[in-house]
């Protein structure tokens, strides 16, 4: 293994440009460029962990969702982070690493289910947390905290109770004060006061969201 | 003079699985969501010929509550008590790994006494966290005595925690920025007094286990993984250490003042299921070693980070009688503490292997993001690679050998 610097990372590989980070060593690379990226992490540079996979929604900043990755060296002890933007708002794709580390397997099958980042060669790319019909990817900026109404996965338990997924009522918190607003206004209030356990819910869009 | 040939059990159900006379249809067997054997709510959806595992299928997912979209929607401190909720067998290593995420973020220095407690807290979280996975490994395996013994002892830990804390299984210690309050009067005698009583019980338990026919018959050879493997998978904490590779964050990258300590980390040689189990004993035996050491060179000073006016709610005496205070504390509790943009990523060495926080901030009180990784999820996801070549009652053995939490599986 060559002993490597993280800098030095960036004259090998031209397509990265650093990221600001408060603590570890972190670039973005372009998604076309992930994979032959990250196979060099693995076999030339001694990354042998892939800790962590996740993305973030910036909500309605463009691109809208980056993936991120969390590499870690058991020789060296160091970490690294690498960003790559997805290319498309509506439909985010990034390349799959579930061949070169294993591990991506969960981790992006995970991210899918809760921000619809479809990995591009997945082996089997289904929701993991969320149960397989669910509509919705939950951690995405656009999706209330309260919930959506929707079906209960089991059809049959549906069809005899009747009962629906219901959105949770948000009166017993967490209370977060508005900000930016008056000092008058930043008292903590729960987020949505309209309706609570005793009162009904008030009727809501059920349009899908993907 | 007539040869001898030792047969096995083994070998003639090995035999007779392989055998093409007697492979026929396969079987569906589910296990859970909710079945002894998962220690929790995870389901294994498995192919079976005979008593031979063809594939498994594990499926998570049945205990997600949406910690990280509810962290996005509330203030630093407000989130403490939801990691209680990750692992729940050691809530207070969740409890100060979070605030020490947090902290990076905030780049924030708490003092010594302040990180000699958190130490204190993480080492008596896995002390916790061992004995039951040891005494419920026990069990696993079929022997029921162990169980209680470990969980004696665990019960004087809750205790103590009960004391310091104010809970026994939710405590909810840390601060961003300290912890909720100094130690009590005399407790850390009685953590003395509780070291003082637990290695005899590992002695104990040694004599039952350790070297206990059935129970080494069960689990040695059993759900091997390789070192490339554990790699591979994501592996961490006592499961990956198990497989020969010597990785604990507390040595190589100390956080909270470890480096002042003197600890060694147990590594397996062959990644087998009784590997995973001595690697817990003996992780015990540095734990309390750690809790010794932490007593004895116990600091003085304050125990929350005093210059973090904007981050730590000033105390109670003073909100009551100074405006200064008293409109800090509003600040704190109504935007949350103030903390800078960023991104930070840390991970802890937690009893069930490494809790990492990956926290995006746009300034303010309120995450913008927070990720979790937790690292029963991870330890997870070796499953269907694992369990396939195994017999059927192995599944318990490895499951249980793996040690995991649904809670912070699935979040």
């Amino acid at each position: 293994m060559e002993t490597i610097t993280e800098e030095s990372l960036t004259a090998k590989f031209d397509y990265l440009t650093p990221r600001p980070s408060s603590d570890h060593t972190a670039y973005n690379c372009p998604s076309a460029h992930l994979r032959e990226f990250v196979w060099a992490l693995r076999d030339e540079h001694g990354y042998d962990l892939l800790l962590d996979v996740t993305a973030i929604d910036w909500d309605a900043a463009t691109p809208r969702f980056t993936g991120v990755y969390h590499f870690y060296s058991t020789a060296r002890h160091v970490y690294l982070r690498v960003a790559v933007d997805c290319a498309d708002n509506v439909n985010p794709t990034l390349p799959s690493l579930a061949d070169i580390y294993p591990a991506a397997n969960w981790h992006e099958r995970e991210t899918y289910d809760m921000l619809g980042i479809v990995y591009a060669g997945h082996p089997d790319l289904r929701r993991i947390l969320m149960w397989d019909a669910y509509p919705y990817f939950p951690l995405r900026k656009d999706f209330p905290l309260a919930g959506i109404q929707t079906e209960l996965p089991a059809a049959d338990v549906a069809e005899s109770t009747k009962a629906k997924v219901k959105s949770a009522p948000m009166m017993g918190g967490p209370f977060v004060s508005k900000r930016p607003g008056p000092m008058s206004e930043a008292e903590p209030r729960a987020l949505d006061e309209s309706w609570t356990e005793q009162s009904e819910k008030p009727a809501e869009n059920t349009s899908r969201a993907d | 003079m007539s040869q001898i040939k030792e047969i096995t059990i083994g070998d003639v159900a090995k035999r007779s699985a392989d055998g093409e006379e007697f492979s026929g249809e396969t079987m569906a067997l589910n296990i859970g969501p909710s079945h002894p054997t998962t220690h929790g709510v995870l389901r294994l959806m498995m192919e079976l010929d005979g008593d031979v595992i063809k594939s498994a299928r594990p499926v998570v997912g049945y205990l997600h509550r949406g910690d990280e979209k509810i962290a996005e929607n509330m203030t630093y401190n407000q989130f403490v008590p939801y990691t209680d909720r990750l692992d729940y067998l050691a809530p207070l290593a969740n409890n100060v790994a979070y605030a020490i995420a947090v902290e990076k973020l905030a780049q924030l220095e708490v003092p010594e006494r302040c990180q000699a407690i958190r130490v204190l807290c993480c080492e008596l979280a896995r002390i916790s966290s061992h004995l039951l996975g040891v005494g419920v490994y026990g069990m696993d395996a079929g022997a029921w005595t162990v169980f209680m013994y470990t969980f004696t002892q665990r019960e004087k830990l809750y205790t103590l925690f009960e004391e310091l804390t104010g809970a026994r299984f939710t405590t909810s210690y840390t601060r961003i920025g300290g912890v909720a309050r100094d130690i009590p009067d005399g407790w850390l005698g009685r953590v003395s007094d509780f070291c003082d009583q637990v290695l005899p019980v590992l002695d104990e338990v040694d004599k039952l286990l350790t070297r206990n026919r059935i129970f080494m018959d069960r689990t040695e050879g059993v759900g091997t993984i390789s070192k490339e493997k554990a790699l591979a998978y994501g592996m961490t904490g006592p499961n990956l250490r198990a497989s020969g590779v010597d990785l604990d964050l507390r040595k190589d990258r100390p956080y909270s003042g470890y480096e002042r300590y003197d600890f060694d980390v147990p590594i397996g040689t062959r990644g087998d299921c009784y590997d995973r189990y001595l690697i817990r004993g003996e992780e015990i035996r540095q734990s309390v070693r750690i809790v010794r050491q932490v007593i004895d060179q116990f600091p003085d000073g304050a125990y929350y980070a005093e210059d973090a006016k904007k981050i730590f709610a000033p105390q109670k005496a003073k909100i009551l009688t100074s405006m200064e205070e008293l409109i800090q504390n509003f600040m704190i509790v109504t935007e949350g503490p103030r903390m800078p943009e960023g991104e930070v990523y840390f991970e802890a060495e937690n009893p069930k292997g490494a809790l990492g926080f990956f926290i995006v901030s746009k300034g303010g009180g309120v995450p913008y993001r927070l990720k979790i990784r937790g690292p029963s999820f991870c330890n997870l996801s070796i499953l269907d690679d694992l369990l396939p070549g195994h017999y059927l009652t192995d599944v318990t053995v490895i499951l249980g050998s793996l040690d995991f939490v649904m809670g912070e599986c699935d979040r």
